[in-house]
């Protein structure tokens, strides 16, 4: 039987969350899709929405929903979801989404899964498809009463634009005050130069193997000459080299360039998790046994101090 | 100030991770496992604090015997005290039941802040720490990249996707921080040698007032139905640089496959 099917979309400045958008579509082939939008959203946003597939949207259009983080979400979602239970939400692996679900989950005693890439269903039954490291899979289901919560990395499917219209239902359940503890009190965009880590076709990362922060701009350079956008682990981004905004991996972006060129990256499994949808991959590492060689299309086991520059110089010059 | 830190014992992030295609459970050998790394920048913010406004340190895990190696070496770092929450009713617990156990003991503490990773490093759910907070009716302040304590608030700011928000909660409050938030510091063979005489007390199920059928397997709503391994071996070429000499191959193979 056809199921019924939440999706949790985050619409910012109007902008609806392509993760969420790619949700819609996984959510289309399971059932009904059904976005739920707590917060502002214009009408182009709302149209977009429908757009992508979604046949409703419960949208709660109260300004406090974006004011403050998670709380006054996950109360509302679990009043709705109390009153008339879906079979299933659908969350986008984002920071966002990750607060809301990990409360709505206590709030409901319900069962989540997290960092999903695939869900069906065998009749009634939940399939769930989690991928551990980079060399497991597991099936899970969940158990228990409904609504089942999965969050599900981004890129896993395809947003599809299918001139859809939804129908816009308002949410009637009122912000309970006693939720608005979390203040946002200050939002700031950090620029970052050159093509979107996202869209890129082409992506050169550097990790702990450049050695100091200065040799990044060499990451930098390989990537502005072929045209691509330039990549960090989460390593070097915690060290404070470089913006979070460029981090490829699990608590970062995950992407999926025609050719990734690890630079200096030994392939941690939450940087693995990022990028390892990547078509061609190329790496180039001091240590013959780093992990990233696994992946790798082609591995070059050399100092990338040396190898990049040459690399960079070699390209400008063809 | 009394700040409980949730710290976990895994199983080293440098070492390859293997899941057992029987149990079903990543395969943990505790001489391969140490703290969580990220639980480390948690406990070194949570040591400044205590340092300039005066308080403790309370490190909180819940795992077999060997997890106490991680409460020994927080409490190598400064944390005050341990308590270790350790009963095999527990096993198999999921995000949920985990968050349920740790919720009683921190609960009997009446902290003025937790603090927790963003995730894990073995399973990188990052949903005990929001479950946390909703089950101690805290706020959550998460993915901190920076923290001030002022009077009865906490300050954070945020990582976002794009660049950061800054997200204010009045103490007390739950927070999950990021590696950006402070180094950790290196503890001293003396301090090594002084935590191993500081106490642990270790609580069961029975102590905590958990219902043991809400945790472990039992409680547990997810259900892991196959593993598969999906090695795949990719026919990649390895070859080694001296000085540079591989770059020809390189701008060969960006031809090949026609990006450059």
């Amino acid at each position: 039987m056809a199921k019924r099917v939440w999706v949790w979309t985050e619409v910012t400045d109007n902008a609806p969350h392509r993760g969420s958008l790619e949700l819609l579509t996984l959510a289309r082939a399971l059932g009904t899709a059904e976005a739920v939008v707590l917060g502002p959203a214009d009408a182009d946003a709302l149209a977009s929405i429908g757009n992508h597939g979604a046949a409703v949207i419960h949208h709660g259009d109260d300004a406090r929903y974006a004011e403050y983080l998670a709380e006054p979400q996950a109360a509302t979602l679990a009043t709705m979801a109390g009153a008339d239970a879906p079979d299933i939400i659908l969350f986008s692996s984002t920071p966002s989404a990750r607060d809301v679900v990990s409360r709505l989950v206590a709030k409901l005693d319900v069962g989540i899964i997290a960092n999903a890439t695939d869900v069906a269903y065998d009749g009634d039954d939940l399939r769930v498809t989690v991928p551990w490291g980079a060399e497991t899979t597991g099936t899970v289901t969940l158990n228990g009463s409904k609504p089942h919560l999965v969050q599900l990395r981004p890129k896993a499917f395809a947003a599809e634009e299918v001139g859809g219209q939804a129908e816009v239902k308002a949410v009637d359940v009122a912000i309970d005050d006693s939720t608005l503890r979390t203040r946002v009190v200050e939002n700031v965009v950090e620029a970052s130069e050159g093509p979107n880590l996202e869209d890129a076709a082409i992506i050169v990362s550097g990790g702990r193997g450049l050695g100091q922060p200065e040799n990044y701009a060499l990451v930098e350079e390989l990537a502005k000459t072929l045209g691509g956008a330039p990549g960090a682990t989460r390593a070097i981004v915690d060290a404070g080299w470089v913006p979070y905004s460029h981090q490829v991996g699990q608590t970062g972006k995950t992407v999926k360039p025609t050719l990734y060129v690890a630079c200096g990256i030994s392939g941690a499994i939450q940087h693995i998790a990022g990028m390892k949808g990547s078509k061609y991959i190329v790496a180039i590492n001091r240590d013959p046994d780093a992990p990233i060689f696994e992946l790798a299309d082609l591995g070059i086991v050399g100092d990338v101090l040396t190898v990049v520059p040459k690399l960079t110089e070699q390209l400008r010059n063809s | 100030m009394k700040i409980v830190v949730c710290a976990k014992h895994v199983p080293d992030p440098n070492m390859p991770m293997e899941v057992d295609t029987g149990t079903k459970r990543l395969k943990r050998n505790p001489a391969q496992s140490i703290l969580d790394p990220s639980d480390e920048f948690g406990i070194e913010i949570a040591l400044q604090i205590v340092e300039k406004d005066g308080g403790e340190v309370v490190v909180l895990t819940m795992g077999p015997a060997a997890a106490e190696d991680a409460l020994r070496r927080a409490m190598a770092m400064g944390a005050g005290r341990a308590i270790h929450i350790i009963d095999d009713a527990l096993a198999g617990s999921d995000a949920l039941g985990t968050a349920k156990a740790l919720a009683a003991a921190i609960k009997a503490e009446e902290p003025d802040m937790v603090i927790c990773a963003v995730e894990s490093t073995d399973a990188y759910t990052g949903m005990v720490p929001g479950a946390l907070a909703e089950l101690l009716d805290l706020p959550q302040v998460t993915f901190a990249r920076s923290l001030a304590v002022d009077g009865g608030a906490v300050s954070i700011q945020r990582a976002t996707e794009s660049g950061y928000q800054t997200v204010q909660a009045q103490l007390p409050a739950l927070v999950t921080v990021t590696a950006s938030v402070a180094e950790p510091r290196y503890p001293s063979f003396k301090l090594m040698m002084q935590a191993k005489k500081k106490p642990v007390d270790a609580r069961d199920t029975g102590a905590l007032g958990v219902d043991a059928g809400a945790v472990g397997e039992s409680g547990a709503k997810e259900e892991v139905l196959t593993v598969e391994l999906i090695r795949e071996e990719k026919q990649g070429v390895k070859i080694t640089d001296e000085g540079g000499d591989s770059v020809d191959q390189i701008v060969a193979y960006l031809k090949k496959i026609q990006v450059a």
